[in-house]
């Protein structure tokens, strides 16, 4: 069936440009989505594909034995899910969490886990080419999860690589 | 969208079913087989066995597994004889059949890890075989036509006819007839006459009927029985009359005798065959039936149904409490289906786990086999009883059950039960007896071993466990104590190491396996009377009794089946060793206290245990050790979810759980939570009361 659609605009010019037209607007086919969030003053993004849901923050279980940002484990519909705090894995210290804060559900791999931020902001359509590489500097070991820069006009948003972050 | 890549895995996905399907016919078989042997079977027993070295033959057949094809052929043809009544069921039959059934499954397996078998392999069972089915009947190629040329050297070309009446309804089957006389003419030339008379005219005519009846005039090398496969599948829906039209050139000569040693069954028996057709079909209409009412459903979709059954479960308790609380506090009626939402939710619950639920005669099935094995090998008489054989547990647990109980059955035979001899001399009757027997008792299965043997040996376990640095010379152990010896690692009583049992690894991993599945095991031993072993193991492994206990603002949950006591120590009870190890003595035993609020470094945690209770918890390996808790909250059943899925492995965690809040609660692993060292110092006696001191522990730790 889509094969057949898709031969169909093919074979005719007119249908073809109207959709290219339509789309420049919301999303050309290269264009990629990201989900912008704040911690404090610094707004950060990440692919939007990876993300699951977005839910207010509930009380988390301890997980004894953790580094700080493992807040603990909640429970997602069934599913045990660990909650990382983004802040303390920054090393900005701990969130002092509050219904008021947001944990996105995200996928990584086969893995499931949450992340406490302090908001979520907004979703960013951009072309590949206006992700800026992140220029070198001296960054330690198990550093290398900032993954590039978009300029979104308000101001720049960092964009992370969730695998990099918390391998 | 590539039809390559869709019909490649369709072929591996048939694959796997065919090998499920034949394991699955493969211990149906051996049910039979072992039937079998001590007593005839019925004719259905026989069909039953007919029809599954007949499914093997056919899935091997669209397999290509030429090796599995030609033994279940012959295998086939012995047992068709032994319908027909033609050979008898003597011990030597049914014991060629037993190991027939050993090259079939071994052929099976070949065929699955895709491994040749020596050429020979099943070549002896194969002659005898043979050998049985009568002189005149050498192997032939299951292939009929071209290739049988063995079996035509003999036959020689036959005339057949063949009378083909469908039931009205044969189409509602989707059974095709032209795809039979395809293959009958691929048999030979075929001279196909078709009946039209029943024919009605054409306002009457009801599309979906067959109404048309066949003659087929068969000029074949091929013998009756190549014919009758044509119509094995068929045959409940179809009138079929086979008859040797005229014989072959032998036959000729000879036509008053020529059911002697023919391949095929001349004119003579043909009606016999027909009635035996007609005997055959309510069986395999019964079959039919039982096939329908089953369906194969992934492991997968049943988890997440489970899963989600559970939530549901969860969500409807968290509702209920609101509601209650809503209605109390407005002195409202209770809203009404609330009642009924929960019973519906329970039986709904109930009705998925049931799902996952079999009967433990899968693992029970295989135990006969070994005894008769073992027996034959020891020269020891056995009798096997088995009970309980219906009752139902999880399949994953039935999967964990079969090394366990193997290595149990194989302990009894060889150290537990005497030679005959012994036996007699001992005043007991010469045929040893073991009980397997299996019963619900509450949430759990309690399956027990006991065998009328000679009972455990004390003082040679004993002086083993002493020689072997189990125990300490100067122990003193009670009978009991002694007994459960038997499952310390690193123990073995054979005095040498046969291929029964005795290399020292038994009843260690056997106990320790059990211990995995959330289970125990018991011995209980009267010397010269036997041994018995209960295994309590529970009904699914999704599913634990859990003793919820408080650790400061945490909730952990303790696997009852390893919870012996708990109580709060007075100060005279704890001793501390070191900086790192503090005791708790209780009925003369010294137990090591396992610190849960430092070894977790749980905040506002009861420090003092003579302030708190100890649990006191068995450890797989025999110990115990006492869990330092806040209070005990109160049992529960809980459903077990994985950690792992989404996190690394924690220590002294092996699991997690939803309570009745939403909230995730922690399952402690308590083999871990023994093997984990302190990191923080136990806080000084000296230093004023232990609620002081301890936090500041805590502090200086960070």
């Amino acid at each position: 069936m889509q094969a057949n659609m898709l031969q169909a605009q093919e074979t005719n010019p007119v249908v073809k440009g109207s959709e290219a037209a339509a789309s420049e607007i919301v999303a050309s086919p290269t264009s990629c989505q990201f989900i912008s969030f704040r911690l404090g003053e610094d707004e950060y993004a990440i692919d939007i594909m990876a993300v699951r849901e977005i839910k207010g923050w509930t009380d988390a279980t301890p997980l004894p034995n953790q580094p700080p940002h493992v807040l603990g484990v909640l429970n997602l519909r069934g599913a045990i899910v660990p909650i990382l705090d983004l802040r303390s894995r920054f090393g900005q210290g701990l969130t002092e969490a509050t219904p008021m804060h947001v944990v996105i559900i995200v996928n990584v791999g086969e893995r499931t886990f949450g992340i406490l931020v302090d908001a979520v902001s907004d979703i960013l359509t951009v072309e590949p080419e206006e992700i800026k590489s992140v220029p070198d500097a001296d960054r330690a070991e198990g550093e290398d999860y900032l993954s590039g820069i978009i300029n979104a006009g308000h101001g720049m948003v960092v964009v992370l690589g969730l695998q990099e972050l918390f391998r | 969208m590539s039809n390559d890549g869709t019909s490649g895995s369709d072929f591996e996905r048939f694959r796997i079913t065919f090998f499920e399907e034949c394991n699955e016919i493969l211990a149906d078989l051996e049910v039979h087989l072992t039937q079998l042997q001590e007593e005839a079977l019925d004719n259905e027993g026989l069909n039953a066995v007919f029809r599954a070295a007949h499914s093997i033959k056919a899935g091997a057949g669209a397999f290509g597994f030429t090796d599995l094809v030609n033994f279940t052929h012959s295998f086939e043809a012995l047992l068709d004889k032994m319908r027909d009544g033609e050979i008898d069921q003597t011990p030597q039959v049914a014991d060629l059949l037993v190991r027939g059934g050993d090259v079939l499954a071994e052929l099976v397996s070949a065929a699955q890890e895709n491994r040749s078998v020596a050429p020979d392999f099943g070549a002896e069972v194969l002659a005898q075989v043979h050998d049985l089915l009568g002189s005149g009947q050498k192997p032939k190629d299951a292939t009929a036509g071209p290739g049988a040329q063995q079996a035509s050297s003999i036959s020689g070309m036959g005339s057949w006819t063949i009378r083909l009446t469908p039931n009205v309804d044969l189409f509602k089957n989707a059974t095709e007839p032209l795809l039979l006389i395809r293959e009958l003419r691929e048999m030979g030339s075929l001279k196909v006459t078709c009946d039209r008379s029943q024919l009605p005219p054409l306002r009457k005519l009801d599309p979906e009927l067959a109404y048309f009846s066949w003659r087929f005039e068969l000029e074949s090398e091929c013998s009756r029985e190549n014919i009758e496969e044509v119509f094995e599948f068929v045959d409940d829906t179809c009138e079929i009359v086979i008859e040797q039209a005229t014989s072959s050139e032998e036959e000729a000569k000879s036509p008053e005798a020529p059911a002697k040693d023919a391949p095929v069954q001349p004119q003579v028996s043909s009606p016999e065959k027909n009635v035996e057709t007609k005997e055959s079909a309510p069986a395999g209409k019964k079959a039919k039936a039982a096939a329908a009412s089953s369906i194969r459903v992934e492991l997968g979709r049943i988890d997440r149904l489970v899963n989600t059954v559970g939530e549901l479960v969860i969500t409807q308790a968290m509702l209920a409490q609101e509601l209650a609380d809503l209605t109390a506090d407005n002195e409202r009626q209770p809203i009404a289906g609330q009642e009924e939402l929960a019973n519906l939710t329970r039986e709904l619950q109930e009705c998925v786990m049931a799902i996952r639920m079999q009967p433990v005669k899968s693992v029970f099935a295989r135990m006969p086999r070994l005894v008769r094995d073992l027996s034959g090998k020891l020269g020891k008489k056995i009798n096997l009883r088995m009970s309980g054989e219906h009752t139902e547990v999880d399949k994953t647990i039935i999967e964990e059950l079969a090394d366990p109980l193997t290595h149990m059955i194989r302990n009894s035979i060889d150290h537990g039960l005497e030679t005959p001899a012994e036996r007699v001399a001992a005043g007991k009757p010469e045929e040893g007896t073991i009980d397997l027997s299996a019963a619900h008792v509450g949430g759990n299965i309690v399956i027990s071993i006991s065998d009328d043997g000679a009972g455990i040996n004390r003082e040679r376990v004993l002086a083993i466990a002493i020689d072997k640095g189990i125990v300490q010379p100067d122990a003193h152990l009670s009978d009991q104590e002694i007994d459960e010896l038997i499952f310390a690692p690193g123990f073995s009583t054979a005095e040498e190491v046969t291929d029964i049992s005795g290399r020292g690894v038994g009843m260690d991993v056997v106990r320790r396996n059990i211990v995995s599945l959330g289970g125990r095991i018991q011995v209980q031993s009267q010397p010269g009377y036997g041994t018995r072993l209960n295994m309590l193991i529970p009904l699914t492994l999704a599913v634990l009794d859990g003793m919820i206990v408080a650790v400061g603002n945490q909730r952990y949950i303790l696997p009852i089946t390893s919870i012996v006591e708990s109580f709060r120590p007075s100060p005279s009870q704890m001793r501390r060793l070191d900086d790192w190890t503090q005791v708790v003595q209780i009925r003369g035993e010294f137990i090591r206290i396992v610190r849960l609020c430092d070894l977790f470094n749980v905040e506002n945690a009861t420090h003092d245990p003579t302030q708190g209770l100890v649990v006191l918890t068995e450890v797989a390996g025999g110990g115990k050790i006492g869990i330092t808790v806040d209070e005990l909250i109160g049992q529960q059943q809980i459903v077990i979810k994985s950690l792992n899925d989404n996190f690394d492995p924690v220590p002294g965690i092996s699991g997690a759980t939803i309570l009745g809040n939403g909230k995730v609660a922690l399952i402690l692993d308590i083999e871990q939570l023994a093997g984990m060292k302190a990191t923080v110092p136990l806080p000084h006696q000296d230093d004023g009361p232990k609620e002081v001191d301890a936090p500041v522990a805590i502090v200086a730790a960070e």
